[in-house]
């Protein structure tokens, strides 16, 4: 039963104006995710979202100026960014990045072989990958192509999905992964992220802006995120409440 | 990577077009550094091959080893009287025309039918040495063979190769600077592709402390197909230089070009020139040149300088391109979050990236034994 704990956590990011200030970001983060249960984090533009995204899989640029991250137990912040990945999490990106030069074919064989502790029998991996690739309504060519290189918005983002079900972490953090999605996708995405829930124990930390994908994906968790920190929790209920009333009744907290 | 691409300069300074070409050092001015076609390179590395200061105090040894079956292959020891001495170009930089003034004897090579893959490997002339060498390779008409150009070891070394394909035969040359880490190496290569003839090469330049090599194709007849790709990987420190010219004076020839680059590590340089010259006679040419640089470290410099001159409306294609990118902490910190360590993310991306250059290499142990070497680059780094 894999649990991630987030204890107080606070992140400084190096201000980009200032080399020598930083800016304070995240401001005493608490959260658990337990294998079974998803969470959903909404908040206004510029809360601090994505950066506890990046925090807890290890983003040089971010750093954590107190508190815990642990994964069943084990210090994630001792970790590199490839052992937290080798350890469970995973993170599908807001911005995916490109890398010329790379295949998508060799970069998703590289990345099950570290992730699984072994390079995965031929056969079977190209018939995963082919089904994995369908299920998600990917084009084959796409495992020739450079690794997010040209893809479109809503191609990256199936593409950070199609990861996840290839390397089934034990607890994955899906950052705006609804964002730019048309209604087809977002049902075709969705089903991708459910299938992976039902496939193992794995909890899921789900940010979004939008209850649409709330109703393909119901969270038994629904936290408001504001000012850097969590400020209020309830349950899938909260999340309708929000996109009703926006998020005033908690801009006393945003600084 | 993050691509710039660099606009290509369309005025070049001064015309390739008239360039100066002697066999004679003498008529070289020596240059000072500032010349165009010196201003990159580190003149104080060349150890005096460019000022006549050098001693020729050693010998570079050249081994030629053919097939089990050497026929079609003639190796002669020749002296510089021989008549086929200067077939293949004439030297147009004041080191390549010090070597030329200088050396002994030369090698020939010469090819006819379809011979086994000919292999040369020219040893420098040790640590503290300087010599020069002359190399002339020439096909018979219709041959098609394969030579591997080996060169390694310490020393200084100002050398000539001269490659003459005769009316349609093929010949795929593959170059591998493979020095040791005190090698200077300033060579030239003078390629004449005749009638309907093919030249494929791929030139590979791991290891030298300086490795400046100029290679210059001219079409001796129509019809002719001149292919010339590279990689180099360049560690903290090393200069490799490449500096290309494909001269096209016939109609209907076609050439291309494309070089690609890695660097690692503090002052590692690479110097990528890609002249093209498209004469008022060579109606109906093709030709395209590429070169792509990955920096996969700070404070390494790749300079491009990609030049095409075209002075006929007649042709069939004419490009250029040039882009130097980097291998940055977002590409890196992607990777490793899919559980990938840092030196495999490292590795994925320079496959990647000379994949296509490698795969021309036809000799299986060739490239396998290039890869290996390139893997050994990329474990080096940080340490
Ligand atoms: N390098 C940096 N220098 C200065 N400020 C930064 C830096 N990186 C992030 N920030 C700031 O940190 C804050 C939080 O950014 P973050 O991306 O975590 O927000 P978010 O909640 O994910 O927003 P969105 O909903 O728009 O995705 C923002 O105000 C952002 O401008
Ligand atoms: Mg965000």
């Amino acid at each position: 039963m894999a649990t991630l704990e987030i204890k107080d956590l606070h992140v400084a990011v190096q201000d980009m104006q200032d080399a020598d200030a930083t800016k304070e970001i995240l401001r005493g983060v608490d959260l658990t995710v337990r294998a079974g249960e998803t969470h959903a984090i909404m908040g206004p533009n510029g809360s601090g979202k994505s950066t506890l995204a990046y925090a807890i899989a290890g983003h040089p640029k971010y750093t954590v100026t107190s508190g815990a991250i642990l994964l069943d137990g084990e210090n994630v912040l001792e970790m590199t960014v490839d052992e937290r990945a080798r350890a469970g999490l995973f993170l599908a990106m807001q911005y995916p990045v490109e890398v010329p030069g790379v295949s998508t074919s060799n970069f998703l064989r590289s990345a099950a072989t570290a992730v699984r502790g072994e390079a995965p029998k031929l056969r079977t991996w190209v018939k995963e990958v082919k089904q994995a690739m369908s299920d998600l309504d990917i084009d084959a060519a796409f495992a020739e192509r450079s690794v997010n290189e040209g893809f479109s918005g809503g191609e990256k983002k199936r593409h950070e999905v199609l990861q996840l079900s290839l390397l089934k972490p034990k607890i994955a953090i899906l950052d705006e992964t609804d964002s730019g999605l048309d209604v087809d996708a977002l049902r075709v995405v969705s089903d991708g992220i459910n299938s992976y829930r039902a496939d193992g124990d794995v909890g899921v930390l789900l940010i979004t802006h939008y209850t649409r994908i709330l109703r393909h994906i119901t969270p038994d968790h629904v936290h408001v995120f504001a000012g850097g920190r969590i400020v209020a929790s309830g349950g899938a209920e909260l999340a309708d409440e929000l996109e009703e009333h926006g998020y005033v009744r908690f801009a006393g907290v945003t600084t | 990577m993050t691509e710039t691409l660099v606009p290509a300069r369309s005025v070049p300074a001064g015309s390739r077009g008239e360039r100066f070409t002697s066999y004679d050092v003498d008529a070289f001015e020596v240059p000072g550094g500032r010349e165009e076609e010196w201003r990159f390179t580190p003149m104080r590395r060349l150890h005096g091959l460019h000022d006549g200061s050098a001693t020729l105090d050693g010998a570079a040894e050249i081994t030629v080893t053919s097939g089990p079956d050497a026929a079609g292959v003639t190796v002669e020891t020749v002296g510089r009287d021989d008549a086929r001495i200067g077939d293949g170009g004439v030297p147009s930089d004041r080191v390549a025309a010090q070597a030329w003034s200088r050396f002994e004897t030369a090698t020939v090579v010469t090819l006819d039918g379809t011979p086994a893959p000919v292999t040369i490997a020219l040893a420098g002339p040790g640590a503290g040495n300087t010599s020069v060498a002359h190399l002339h390779l020439r096909t018979k008409p219709h041959a098609e063979a394969v030579v591997v150009l080996d060169h390694s070891g310490s020393g200084t070394l100002a050398s000539n190769t001269e490659v003459v394909l005769a009316p349609g035969s093929r010949l795929t040359l593959l170059v591998v600077e493979d020095w040791a880490d005190d090698a200077v190496h300033v060579g030239a290569q003078h390629v004449s592709v005749g009638q309907d003839a093919t030249f494929r090469a791929v030139a590979v330049t791991l290891g030298g402390d300086l490795v400046r090599v100029s290679p210059t194709v001219t079409f001796a007849a129509p019809g002719g197909d001149a292919e010339l790709a590279g990689l180099a990987f360049a560690d903290a420190g090393q200069h490799f230089e490449q500096r290309l010219l494909v001269d096209h004076a016939q109609p209907n020839c076609r050439s291309n070009v494309v070089y690609k680059n890695a660097l690692q590590g503090r002052d590692a340089h690479t110097v990528w020139i890609g002249d093209v010259l498209i004469r008022a006679a060579a109606e109906g040419t093709q030709s395209f040149e590429l070169n792509r640089n990955l920096l996969l470290t700070e404070r390494s410099r790749a300079d491009s300088v990609p030049n095409l001159e075209i002075e006929t409306g007649e042709i069939a294609g004419a490009g250029h391109a040039s882009a130097t990118g980097r291998f940055d902490d977002e590409q890196l910190f992607y990777l490793q979050s899919r559980g990938i360590s840092e030196s495999q993310a490292r590795r994925l991306v320079v496959r990647g990236f000379f994949g296509e250059i490698l795969n021309k290499i036809t000799v299986p142990e060739l490239r396998d034994r290039l890869e290996t070497a390139i893997e050994a680059e990329l474990a080096a780094i940080g340490s």
